[in-house]
């Protein structure tokens, strides 16, 4: 049980930086009224930013092509959707998502 | 007499229901900490895989448990942690993870703005509490209650988050204990936790949105998927991520009339 040197500055470095964007904009909204198009604006955010974060994962990242997308995060993606539409569950969808990924990546 | 009793009656009457819509009206504005850690627990089988895939691949990254742990403890930040490792593993110099680390988390930039105007009545410590603790699955949680036209509050957001924090900061140090037999986690699934949580979020979202705005939000979820995809040729989908959503919201706002 040790802690290197190097990564105990990485550790507190990125804890820095990771915990700035996530307290300032709770500091700046307390001193500042948003204009009703701001609120708007932000009432959007979140299926944006799920929909991105869902995107994301159907990147494959680790190709060489300018552009190639993840099959097996597509095939195992249909399987979750239907879940979580059907039965609204988060638990449900979590599991049934994993069991196909590991299904898909077993067949393939 | 009769009439002095009957407003008496009546002001007791009142009185009564006052009181009784005073405690329904206070259990509605104060969702307590632990309603927050029970809408929590729908989240914590994702957080539970992710966190164990982290730790396998934190202790395959040379990290000790020691390590691994601190990592959780301070950073707290799925993604981040994950790049962090994969950089150490390359063997980055300090400045190229911490710079990485920054831009990875400027996300949390877009989730602290959506939520943070719901607290502004609460002390700034409270706030800094709040948003220090804010994931990706966390904020999900909480626009959802609000899109279901529920309240939030501070207490209710701590039980959301420090449920969610300290089953991660646990789980990490169960993943890099388990490190040493297995080597590989993305052969189990577990990586896909993560995506299948956003999809569960995302349609849990789309069940409360008006009717006629269905099409506009479908509209969006097609740009920001194309974005993605193109965005992604030219940088890091880390940062594609900030920019589709930034334009996907603005469309919102243009084409919302």
């Amino acid at each position: 049980m040790s802690v290197n040197i190097t990564v105990f500055w990485i550790i507190i470095g990125c804890a820095l930086v990771t915990l700035i964007p996530r307290i300032l904009p709770f500091i700046i909204v307390r001193n500042i009224q948003l204009p009703p198009v701001a609120i708007k604006w932000l009432s959007f955010i979140p299926v944006c930013i799920f929909t991105a974060l869902v995107a994301d994962s159907l990147i494959n990242k680790e190709a060489d092509s300018l552009i190639s997308m993840d099959w097996n995060v597509i095939l195992a993606l249909i399987p979750t959707i239907l879940t979580a539409l059907y039965t609204k569950s988060m638990a449900i969808t979590v599991i049934v998502g994993v069991v196909c990924m590991a299904g898909i990546r077993f067949i393939m | 007499m009769l009439y002095k009793t009957d407003i008496h009656y009546n002001e007791r009457m009142g009185g009564v229901m006052n009181v009784q819509l005073n405690s329904i009206y206070k259990e509605e504005v104060r969702p307590s900490f632990l309603e927050g850690v029970k809408d929590c627990v729908p989240t914590l089988i994702g957080y539970i895989s992710i966190a164990i895939a982290m730790g396998i691949v934190g202790a395959s990254s040379n990290l000790t448990v020691l390590e691994v742990g601190l990592l959780a403890l301070f950073v707290y930040a799925g993604s981040a942690q994950f790049i962090i490792c994969a950089l150490l593993a390359a063997g980055s110099p300090i400045s190229v993870i911490i710079f990485t680390t920054f831009i990875v988390n400027i996300r949390h930039f877009l989730l602290s703005m959506t939520l943070a105007p719901q607290f502004t009545s609460y002390s700034l410590l409270k706030n800094i509490g709040i948003g220090s603790l804010l994931t990706d699955e966390s904020f999900g949680v909480a626009v959802n209650k609000l899109a279901r036209k529920e309240t939030i509050n501070d207490t209710w957001m701590n039980g959301l988050n420090l449920t969610a924090y300290s089953v991660w900061v646990v789980s990490c140090v169960v993943g890099a204990l388990l490190g040493k037999w297995i080597p590989n986690p993305e052969a189990f699934g577990l990586d896909f936790s993560l995506t299948a949580m956003f999809v569960a979020l995302l349609v849990s979202l789309f069940q409360t949105i008006e009717h006629k705005k269905l099409k506009l939000y479908l509209f969006l979820i097609i740009i920001v998927t194309a974005l993605m995809i193109g965005l992604s040729m030219f940088m890091p989908t880390y940062i594609a991520i900030i920019i589709a959503t930034v334009i996907g919201a603005t469309i919102g706002v243009v084409k919302d009339k």
